[in-house]
């Protein structure tokens, strides 16, 4: 809107403040998401910020036994590559050493001196020479050697195989979609057919009934926990049912989102144009076949933008499901285990950072792949209605 | 076959009232206009007639059966709406057969009965496409293929053509029209706020003003002998003229009217003179604005005009063609 | 595992056809119980009217009974409860207010909530004006936004885990893994143990909301901004003022009502903060807030439902003017319309 105005020297500035921004914005999931594909050793040795670079790591081998000498020119060597017995380490070697005061005493390439007139060579490839003017016994075989050897960036998806199967997070993440999609599904349809009512039928106290719904958009949902919770713990001894039941959450997330949905869905309706309802009566539609027939098909942007509210809220919710819905294996959902796994893990990043993106990128894919609707209803829901 | 029957109908919005005491009598298979300035209570009046509106009070029959608490879908009536109110969703077809569906028709029988009325308003090559994907007249056609599939006995139009250009309404009024003829036995009840709708199109035309009815009559009658200065001052264009004073006084009234083409120039000074203030050239017609004592009037002259602006003019009613109003406004036989 | 999925595809099914049937269920038997097909028969107009004053109930009727259930009958019960004991069974006025008045963790609590409020609503508010502002004139500002939008999609708890690794904490003299340590050492400071630096881990607490909300402030003010005529921008211009007096004596006043709503709308979720606190420091090192203290009264340690229940009517009475607020602006809509 500005391009107009806007003067070039300036244009490179506001580009860099809007780069420093959307960094610093973006610097704490990155870095969730980058630790998570880590090595859990590497997690806990340095920054996240530094697995993209090399790594220098200090490491210890053991150098082969005496039976792999070879005699050549009356001196005896022993030759091999310090990677050969290290587990997953693999790199360039800058310095090595055989003494633990001096892990990197000598670089690589170079010739140490041992004691008894030995001398080492480890190159950079790992690949080392051990020399002796007399042959190797007992003694001196197998000894040990200190290296730092350069590491290039290493990913895995270990820690999500382990979060998946065997910390119960896959298992969360089914119970999170038991929860979600119906307690998405179900305040939809009944607040479209609450919002096509309060916009279009005629009812007496819809005024008042429009006004308590606005009210009730404010209510700290905290302040609604206790009395529930007798509700139904009374509801379940009468009827003989456990109180804590999928059905009970699917209840509780559709009468917290109801408020929201009304609002939102009706002044979407009451926005459509009044000749069309019209006409459809003179049709002689009936005021559930206009729903169906021409209201529900037109206010689908209005139903879109709702759904990924109410899906990201309850998918995201904490409190309502470990209020109502009970914490063994297959209930709890997937905030309840991450904030579980916080409490008994907290050390353990590799655990910690696995889970939470799990529990994040089924959110963030359905943000990313229906932005257009989401800010179509945070405008409405803010701008519109005030 | 259907008439309609008004009698002493009212109607309010809490305190506004906005239909006062109207009762008219629609005869089967006539074509009514009602027509008034915005605000005159028309739309509201053919509402009322549909059902969408409930009255206050009176009486509404249609077919001689009271049906004030009817709901519109069974007064046997259809309504073209302003906007056509297509259903955007819908295809032609499916706009065009919702109502047959709703009647709970077979599939085969909707199908027949849309695909008539598709090629009787040549639209059998778009039944399948969206309103969104037809031009404005098309969309106009579709609309009336709504009311016509469904039989209704009346059909009723709050100002359909008011949003095409003024090409596509020509020729639009001209379909109407065309209707009308096809379907002799529809009532008709058309609403606008366009007095060249009302006069080209109707049998009869009712004008309204304030939620009253001024005058009921053809074309012809309101336009020669409009019963107040309310009617007179609508119908027609450009408007009647309205004199008081000394040339209103001689003929013993509060006001006369005189339409711009009922002048005469003369020669000699008379009642009514001054000079010429500015002149549109139409081709055809010539409006001259002369400004008087009485105020500016203006004349109609056929063809081009000889006169200069700023030329003193005498102008001269034709005296059949004067219209005298009296203290109340209304028309003095 | 397959059983598992095949009892939750179950669960979902039933659940959703359930709520399906009630509304084809409901108008079907309405619709037989009253038929309106026979055409002009007197009969079929009496039931179609009996049809239009049922109807609109089988329609709000769920909404209403949840409505009720869910947030009605609590509101009034807590108010109850708060004027009762413990368990709720003795009638006790208002003492329970008066133990909250002279409490030191409620005072703690209604202090950060306070700071919270100060805090918060305006630096997201600012935030998102400025990058609204900036991202305007780029090419690809609604990338740039979207990113700033995405954390609005990350639940409480998965942002608390994100934070906990920004916010990390190893001894002096080791690696630090934490960024926002690893910065403070590189530069030459002591790491700190940032969530319970007494007063100030309140603001590392902040940051985490206004890091979520700032995306919603862009995105709504971003909006309006695309709405004000750009020929006012033009007309300024052409009156010789530079960007920054276009910025604020054009733009923010034509958008002010848009930036209070954005306001009152995080101001509001400030009032509820509840799940940041409960993952980052379960209220300990002070940084306790109202919602906290009433979980804790309610759920922790023996509970008392009266002392919470007092609590929530602290948070209800807060968030009180701003709901009567809101009932207005819709009223006049409602009469706009």
């Amino acid at each position: 809107m500005l391009k107009r105005f806007s003067l070039e020297p300036s244009r490179i500035a506001l580009n860099i403040a809007v780069l420093i921004i959307i960094a610093l914005w973006t610097f704490p999931t990155a870095g969730l998401l980058i630790s998570s594909l880590r090595d859990k050793n590497d997690i806990a040795a340095s920054g996240w910020w530094t697995a993209l670079s090399s790594a220098d790591v200090a490491k210890k081998g053991r150098l082969k036994d005496k039976v792999d000498q070879v005699e050549k020119d009356g001196k005896f060597t022993i030759s091999g590559n310090v990677f050969e017995g290290a587990d997953g380490v693999s790199g360039k070697v800058s310095a090595f050493g055989t003494k633990v005061q001096a892990p990197g005493g000598n670089p690589a390439g170079t010739v140490a001196t041992l004691d008894n007139g030995q001398t080492l060579v480890v190159n950079v490839d790992g690949s080392y020479v051990l020399t002796s003017p007399t042959k190797f016994t007992d003694e001196d075989s197998g000894g040990r050697v200190f290296y730092i050897a350069s590491q290039p960036p290493r990913f895995t998806l270990e820690n999500y195989q382990t979060v998946l199967f065997s910390e119960g997070i896959g298992r969360s993440f089914i119970n999170s979609l038991t929860v979600t999609i119906p307690a998405t599904i179900i305040p939809i349809l009944i607040a479209a057919f609450a919002a096509y009512a309060l916009a279009w039928m005629k009812l007496p106290f819809r005024g008042l009934i429009i006004a308590i719904i606005v009210g009730l958009l404010v209510v700290p949902l905290q302040m609604s926990l206790i009395p529930l919770l007798k509700l139904y713990n009374a509801a379940g001894t009468f009827m003989g049912v456990p109180s804590k039941t999928y059905l009970g959450v699917w209840l509780a997330h559709t009468g917290f989102g109801l408020p929201f949905a009304i609002y939102l869905l009706r002044s979407y309706i009451a926005g459509l144009p009044k000749d069309l309802i019209e006409s459809a009566q003179i049709d002689g539609a009936n005021d559930f076949k206009i729903f169906r027939r021409v209201v529900l098909p037109l206010c689908f942007p209005a139903l879109a933008s709702f759904a990924i509210f109410q899906f990201l809220w309850v998918w995201n919710d904490l409190l309502v499901a470990i209020v109502f819905l009970g914490s063994g294996p297959d209930q709890l959902v997937l905030t309840g285990k991450l904030n579980a796994l916080l409490g008994s893990r907290g050390g353990n990043w590799e655990i910690l950072t696995a889970s939470a993106f799990v529990t994040i990128i089924v959110p963030l894919t359905v943000f990313f792949s229906l932005q257009r609707y989401f800010v179509r209803g945070l405008l409405a829901g803010s701008v519109k209605g005030g | 076959m259907a008439n309609i029957k008004l009698t002493n109908i009212n109607k309010s919005y809490g305190s506004a009232q906005i239909i006062k005491d109207v009762s008219l009598d629609i005869k089967s298979g006539e074509f009514i206009v009602f027509v008034g300035p915005s605000g005159c209570g028309k739309s509201t009046l053919l509402r009322s007639i549909s059902g969408l509106d409930q009255v206050t009070s009176g009486t509404l029959e249609i077919d001689n059966a009271v049906v004030n608490d009817v709901p519109p879908s069974k007064r046997g009536i259809a309504m073209v709406f302003q906007s056509y109110a297509l259903y955007p969703h819908m295809s032609v077809f499916e706009n065009i057969g919702f109502a047959l569906e709703n009647q709970g028709l077979p599939r085969a029988e909707i199908k027949k009965k849309v695909e008539a009325v598709g090629e009787m308003l040549q639209l059998t090559s778009y039944l399948t496409r969206l309103p969104k994907a037809l031009s404005g007249g098309q969309r106009q056609r579709v609309a009336i293929g709504r009311a016509i599939v469904r039989g209704a006995k009346v059909f009723l139009f709050d100002e359909p053509l008011s949003n095409l250009d003024a090409a596509l309404r020509v020729q639009m009024r001209m379909e109407i029209a065309k209707l009308k003829r096809d379907l002799p036995n529809t009532t008709m009840v058309y609403v606008t706020h366009d007095q060249v709708e009302a006069m080209t199109m109707a049998d009869r035309i009712v004008v309204l003003q304030a939620g009253r009815v001024m005058q009921v009559g053809t074309p012809m009658e309101l336009y020669e002998n409009p019963n107040s200065v309310f009617v007179a001052g609508f119908i027609g264009s450009p408007k009647m003229n309205f004199i008081t004073g000394l040339p209103a006084e001689k003929l013993k009234a509060k006001t006369i009217g005189v339409r711009p083409e009922h002048f005469e120039f003369s020669k000699t000074p008379t009642d009514i003179s001054g000079t010429l203030d500015y002149t549109e050239v139409l081709g055809s017609d010539s409006f001259l604005y002369v400004s008087t004592s009485t105020g500016m009037l203006t004349v109609r002259e056929p063809g081009r005009t000889q006169y200069k602006t700023g030329q003193k003019l005498n102008l001269k009613p034709i005296a059949e063609h004067v219209h005298r109003f009296g203290q109340d406004d209304s028309s003095l036989k | 595992m397959i059983a598992q999925v095949l009892y939750a595809f179950f669960t979902v099914v039933l659940g959703v056809g359930g709520c399906f049937g009630y509304f084809y269920g409901s108008n079907w038997l309405l619709d037989r119980t009253f038929p309106a097909n026979a055409n002009n028969d007197a009969s079929a107009v009496r039931n179609l009217r009996v049809q239009a004053n049922i109807r609109p109930w089988l329609f709000l009727g769920p909404a209403l009974l949840l409505l009720s259930v869910y947030l009605i009958f609590p509101v009034i019960q807590t108010v109850w409860l708060s004027f009762h004991d413990r368990a709720g069974d003795q009638f006790v006025g208002l003492a329970n207010y008066k133990w909250a008045f002279y409490d030191d963790q409620f005072r703690l609590s209604i202090f950060n909530n306070i700071l919270w409020l100060a805090v918060v609503p305006a630096l997201c508010t600012l935030m998102g004006l400025i990058i609204a502002v900036l991202t305007d004139r780029l090419w690809w500002g609604n990338l740039a936004k979207s990113l700033i939008f995405m954390p609005l999609a990350i639940s409480f708890v998965g942002a608390s885990v994100i934070w906990k690794f920004v916010y990390d904490y190893r001894g002096a003299g080791q690696q630090q893994i934490g960024i926002l340590n690893a910065i403070v050492t590189y530069f030459g400071g002591d790491p700190q143990v940032w969530i319970s630096l007494p007063f100030w881990n309140n603001f590392f607490l902040m940051a985490i909301l206004v890091w979520i909300q700032t995306g919603f402030a862009t995105v709504i003010l971003a909006a309006a901004l695309r709405g004000i005529p750009e020929d006012t921008l033009e007309a300024a211009n052409i009156d010789g003022a530079g960007p920054f007096k276009i910025f604020y004596r054009i733009m923010v006043p034509q958008i002010y009502s848009t930036i209070l709503v954005v306001w009152t709308t995080i101001t509001v979720l400030v009032l509820k903060i509840f799940d940041i606190v409960l993952t980052m420091t379960n209220s300990q090192w002070n940084t306790s807030v109202l919602a906290n203290l009433m979980f804790d009264w309610m759920f922790r340690g023996g509970g008392d439902f009266g002392r919470g229940a007092a609590i929530a009517i602290v948070i209800m009475v807060a968030v009180l003017p701003i709901m009567i607020w809101n009932i207005r602006q819709a009223n006049n809509e409602q009469k706009g319309h």
